[in-house]
């Protein structure tokens, strides 16, 4: 009991030891950092510089930045990825409970769809669905009956293509997020007298969300430019739009750099959804959830006003 | 065994099996609680003490034998000398009645101590919030944790979680409790309050099975013992008397290993 302890804090009730000098040294020169963003700068004036003396009339892209057509194609691109993700990721999700049911009649069904559907292309599917007429002359399904070519629209036909093959995906990401939940949690959630369904709904799907959300955010933003091969179905999105003004207006290239402008922006908004959302279940993962960047931002402010004051 | 009263007993077993494909598990338990009797269940490692808790609220499910909670099959209806399974609602309704408690907590982690143990009366026995909540607070009062029902599991100590996973299994309401080595997971300081929240539920006269190597809390609470050892039930008794002057010679020598 001699040894004095640092964290006994009746020992020593003297005055606190004196803050040693702060250290005055000069940092690291990182020469390598320099070269490389001059380098890269260089290479982008030179882009920039043969985009700029090309022959673009660049007036042209915000003169049609919010043209009707352009908005109108814009408006079905956006619907066309929320409608096709919806379709994925609910067909996904049930086809991730199928393939790991303890049937076997569900579990090779999903199977099945999913080798089907991922093992052929995209592209070749709208234009399957588009086309299936030739096999289905009328459809008939009781309450509605119609010529296969009136019913199978391009929206239809956009949409079919793009979500069935996109729950193909969907369908593996699910899965993959179920089976990283601990089984312990299926087990306390029986052990309450929970139904399967309700252990899938109220505890492992919560869970599972962790590991579905971020792929499934960049299946969304993909979606997004993949709906732009709908144009082989005749459906009005983005890049049709602009493909129509571009050989109405004669600028054809500005107007494919207008879509452009346009996907990026549409990304980018897509791209902060998700981070709110990967951060709402985020929920119990970790003591504290990070502050977003509005929040961190606020804090910086308020760390500029109220200088901190030593205790 | 107890066979005092009359009454039903609350969990019988007579000569279940188990095995997990070639593995033999549980060759032939035979063994009754008696209600508001605290059971507690020891032996070492691999011996099947979980599996044959888990085998009460039929979690697995057994190959051969009988086993009753309150005097009702586990698992199956017996009509005319016929086994039929139940469906899996049947069986989830039955669980509704005994709670478990589990070495490593399986709180549900993206919900607070108060969620957890609201979850159960809401979605399943359709209780209305309020007094989910009501009740879910005096639990987590009468476990001492009134003050970290907004506190997600990872905020919690492991002792602290222990209990808010007690507090869980009793807001069922269930007639029996399970506990599966509800302390080892737990740093030795941390213990003693989950050991005095199940004495309290002892007291009250709440029917236990406790699968435990805390031998102190088996010779001070526990109304009956058994010794398991690779699948059989190889000494039963009061607690003290197993406890400080053990018959069989495997008992003797796993109590010389852990007391
Ligand atoms: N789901 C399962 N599949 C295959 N084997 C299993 C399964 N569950 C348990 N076992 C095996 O059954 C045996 C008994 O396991 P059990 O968990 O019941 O032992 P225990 O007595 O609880 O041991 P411990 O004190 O270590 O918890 C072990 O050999 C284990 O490997
Ligand atoms: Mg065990």
């Amino acid at each position: 009991m001699t040894v004095p302890t640092d964290k006994e804090p009746s020992a020593t009730p003297a005055a606190p030891p004196p803050s040693p000098e702060a250290i005055v040294a000069i940092p690291v020169r990182h020469y390598g950092r320099w070269i490389s963003a001059v380098v890269a700068l260089s290479v982008l004036g030179l882009i920039g510089y043969a985009f700029s003396q090309g022959d673009v009339n660049y007036g042209a892209i915000p003169d049609y930045f919010f043209n009707d057509q352009i908005l109108r194609g814009v408006r079905n691109t956006v619907w066309l990825t929320f409608l096709a993700m919806l379709l994925g990721v609910g067909l996904g999700v049930v086809l991730a409970v199928m393939r790991l049911s303890k049937n076997p009649v569900n579990s090779a069904l999903a199977w099945f769809y999913i080798w089907f559907f991922r093992g052929t292309p995209v592209y070749v599917q709208l234009l399957v669905w588009i086309n299936l007429g030739i096999v289905f002359k009328t459809i008939n399904l009781g309450f509605y009956q119609d010529e296969w070519a009136d019913f199978m629209t391009p929206f239809l036909a956009a949409l079919l293509g793009l979500g069935l093959n996109e729950a193909a995906y969907m369908a593996e990401i699910v899965r993959a997020g179920i089976q990283s939940v601990d089984e312990g949690q299926t087990e306390a959630s029986h052990a309450l007298g929970m139904s399967h369904g309700k252990t899938l709904r109220r505890v492992v799907l919560p869970q599972a969300m962790r590991v579905i959300v971020p792929p499934t955010g960049n299946e969304f933003i993909n979606m997004l430019k993949t709906t732009s091969l709908v144009i082989a179905v005749a459906y009005f999105d983005l890049l049709q739009a602009a493909q129509d003004v571009g050989s109405e207006s004669g600028a054809a290239v500005e107007m494919l750099f207008l879509a452009s402008v346009w996907y990026v922006i549409l990304t980018t908004v897509f791209s902060i959804g998700q981070y709110y959302l990967e951060r709402r279940y985020a929920r119990g993962s970790a003591r504290r959830l990070p502050p977003t960047p509005f929040q961190r931002v606020r804090a910086n402010l308020r760390s500029l006003r109220r200088p901190e004051v030593a205790k | 065994m107890s066979e005092s009263s009359g009454a039903v007993p609350m969990v019988r077993a007579e000569r279940v099996h188990k095995s997990f494909g070639p593995l033999k598990v549980l060759k032939g338990i035979d063994l009754e609680v008696a209600p508001r009797e605290v059971f507690c269940l020891i032996g070492p490692s691999g011996s099947g003490k979980s599996t044959f808790l888990r085998c009460i609220n039929h979690l697995e499910k057994i190959n051969a034998g009988r086993l009753w909670v309150d005097g009702e099959l586990v698992g199956y209806r017996q009509h005319r000398g016929k086994l039929y399974e139940l469906k899996d609602r049947e069986v989830a309704s039955k669980r509704r009645d005994i709670g478990m408690v589990f070495q490593r907590f399986n709180l549900f982690p993206h919900m607070t101590a108060l969620e957890n143990v609201m979850e159960a009366p809401v979605h399943v026995k359709r209780e209305s919030k309020a007094s989910a909540r009501e009740r879910a607070m005096k639990l987590l009062d009468r476990v001492g944790l009134a003050d970290k029902a907004p506190n997600y599991p990872s905020q919690l100590s492991g002792g602290q979680q222990q209990r808010v996973a007690i507090a869980r299994a009793l807001a069922m309401e269930p007639k029996l409790m399970l506990f599966d080595e509800p302390t080892s997971a737990l740093d030795p300081e941390l213990v003693g309050d989950v050991l005095d929240v199940m004495r309290g539920l002892a007291e009250d006269g709440m029917t236990m099975v406790v699968v435990t190597h805390e031998m102190g809390f088996a010779r001070e609470v526990g109304d009956a013992l058994v010794f398991m050892d690779d699948g059989v039930v190889v000494e039963a008794g009061h607690p003290r008397e197993v406890l400080t002057n053990p018959q069989h010679e495997r008992t003797k020598s796993f109590l010389s290993k852990v007391l």
